[in-house]
């Protein structure tokens, strides 16, 4: 059991692409598409540095927000959609290695990573990665993915100011 | 960039749901899941509308995502796209009606993985110069020693050299005789001035602005990009290529001391075509000239500077040897350079097919493989190379998938990839077949005084 409530944690633990929205400089929500990693209290979103203009819009405010919308790409007993929103930081203290500790919970849902990994020396900048490490503050739980109904929401923990 | 009537056209046939985000009241990202249509006239997006506290405000500007994968099970996922769309939103009785104003978006059958990920490159050295400012420390991207070292001279290329190299030495030890440590010292002086050439390909290719123009390298063309993602500074890679040609230079002159000064007039020719490959002021390649350089630095003057090194004379029969060799090796250069056309082009680089339409192009590679085994056969049967070594015909088919490719994929630079594979195969294939008929001829004579005519 971790710091979510168990239908969303459900979703995270399968859902092989979710949307990260961050804020940009001027206030607008710029959303990109990636994998979520999820230990029970934290989310992990990995960002190669070839893609890491959000890494620089989440340094500026770290406000960010999770969903898992997409039907196909969970394998849930139950469709549900859910959105987290969280406190993000950018873990790029090691680019080159820092990442791999996260290679346990990447494998489960793309075991394909370890082809790709050993090909290292062709896509060498790809594989120079920050974590994203988002703590979940507030979750929304739309029930079958209803979205034209109210949601759940739970609070997890106290927003930042 | 704006989005087109054609784009937001064919939202509703690519995917199967759009997702709302926009700020809250708390200044937290939230997003929302709905269902869309497109309202193709007025170039809308009608959005239905959300229950409960989760509304997206109106009369607001949003960011509305498409994302689709396919999940692959055991392996992954594919056929990843998304659309992100900013604009204002507002409430109808229809819904939401959401007008795109701006689009940012990536579909990797439009564009594949690898370009998308070259044309990122800048922004990789922003943020490592971002993340250095921050850490007060240089930060750069790794590999290790050894991958390093593969890239940056792009070591499995050295087939190009063996083969001429040990065909010299075969057709030496066919006619002459055979003396390993002068093979060896050879094969490592031959290999220098190679992987020097590799280099210093790319010393000039980064300078001229050449590889960063192609966003669509390949493992067979496009440089090693060591230099373009700062993996090597431009100073090292010329100082590793310098020393590479000083080494290949002082085994050569050794060899010309210890084996006939004779030597060395083909060591530089074969030193300076190498260099002047990209080098200013001649750059031959950017002239159209680099299949000529390849061709004479990768078949004759290797295999008779191979030979020269075990018999101390020059011959006929090495030169006619490595003449198929050579037009092979030269044509790997010249299918190689069919996906950096765009980026050639942009850099001044005029190679072959950047001056040759695509007709003119395909048909001169049937023309040339047809020459080069033309030559095998005639060599062969005239007796002007030994008969054997017929057996390098076998090699032949392996042209026919790069012929078809060139046909059919010309335009498609990751397509052409097991066509370039299958290229360097067919010099390989036939080099060695050139040196095992050599090997036969050699051992039906020693083990006969008089060997039939057709192994020798």
């Amino acid at each position: 059991m971790g710091v979510l409530p168990e239908s969303v944690e459900a979703l995270l633990e399968t859902a092989l692409v979710s949307e990260l929205t961050v804020v940009d400089p001027s206030g607008r929500p710029v959303t990109h598409p990636l994998i979520p990693l999820y230990d029970g209290e934290l989310i992990y979103l990995t960002s190669s540095i070839l893609f890491s203009k959000k890494l620089e819009h989440i340094k500026a405010n770290p406000k960010v927000s999770i969903s898992i919308s997409d039907p196909v790409a969970v394998t849930t007993d139950r469709f549900a959609r859910a959105t987290i929103q969280g406190d993000a930081t950018v873990d790029d203290s090691d680019l080159h290695s820092g990442w791999e500790r996260l290679l346990p919970l990447w494998r489960k849902k793309e075991p394909a990573i370890d082809m790709f990994l050993a090909k290292r020396v062709a896509l060498p900048l790809f594989f120079e990665r920050a974590v994203i490490e988002v703590r979940p503050r507030k979750a929304f739980l739309w029930e079958e993915g209803r979205t034209d109904r109210a949601p759940q929401i739970f609070d997890v923990a106290p927003a930042l100011v | 960039m704006k989005p087109t009537p054609d784009s937001i056209g064919r939202l509703q046939e690519r995917f199967s749901h759009a997702v709302i985000a926009f700020v809250d009241a708390d200044g937290y990202p939230m997003s929302v899941a709905t269902q869309f249509r497109v309202d193709s006239d007025s170039g809308v997006v009608v959005l239905r509308s959300v229950g409960g506290e989760v509304q997206p405000p109106v009369d607001e500007r949003v960011n509305v995502v498409f994302s689709h994968i396919r999940p692959q099970p055991g392996i992954g996922y594919d056929e990843r796209r998304y659309v992100s769309l900013w604009g204002p939103l507002r409430s109808t009785e229809k819904g939401l009606e959401f007008t795109p104003e701006r689009e940012q978006h990536w579909d990797e059958e439009e564009m594949t993985f690898f370009e998308y990920s070259e044309r990122s490159v800048p922004q990789a050295h922003r943020y490592l110069e971002q993340v250095s400012v921050e850490t007060g420390r240089r930060v750069r991207p790794k590999l290790s020693f050894g991958w390093l070292f593969l890239r940056a001279t792009r070591l499995p290329f050295l087939t190009a050299t063996f083969v001429p190299v040990l065909l010299g030495i075969a057709v030496a030890a066919w006619t002459n005789g055979f003396n390993w440590w002068l093979a060896l010292l050879t094969l490592v002086g031959g290999a220098c001035i190679h992987l020097g050439l590799n280099v210093a390909n790319d010393v000039f290719d980064t300078a001229s602005g050449a590889d960063q123009a192609n966003v669509n390298p390949t493992q067979f063309s496009g440089g090693s990009r060591v230099v373009l993602y700062g993996l090597m500074s431009l100073r090292t890679i010329a100082l590793l290529s310098a020393a590479f040609y000083a080494a290949g230079i002082a085994i050569g002159v050794g060899l010309a001391a210890a084996r006939g000064w004779e030597l060395l007039w083909l060591g530089i020719a074969g030193a300076l075509l190498s260099l002047f490959y990209t080098a200013p002021p001649l750059r031959l390649v950017h002239r159209g000239l680099g299949e000529i350089v390849v061709f004479l630095g990768f078949g004759p003057i290797m295999a008779l500077g191979a030979y020269f090194v075990q018999a101390q004379e020059y011959d006929l029969e090495p030169l006619l040897a490595s003449i198929p060799v050579g037009i092979l090796i030269a044509l790997v250069l010249y299918v190689n350079e069919v996906p950096d056309r765009p980026a050639d082009a942009a850099a001044g680089k005029r190679t072959l097919p950047v001056r040759l339409p695509k007709g003119v192009v395909v048909n001169a590679y049937a023309a040339a493989v047809a020459l080069a085994f033309g030559l095998i056969v005639a060599f062969s049967v005239g007796g002007w190379i030994v008969r054997p070594a017929i057996i390098a015909l076998a090699a032949a088919p392996l042209a026919l998938p790069v012929y078809r490719a060139l046909k059919e994929s010309y335009e498609q630079p990751y397509a052409l990839m097991p066509a370039m594979a299958k290229n360097i195969q067919l010099h390989l294939a036939t080099g060695v077949l050139l040196i095992a008929g050599y090997l036969v001829a050699i051992i039906a004579d020693a083990v006969s005084n008089d060997p039939p005519f057709f192994l020798r």
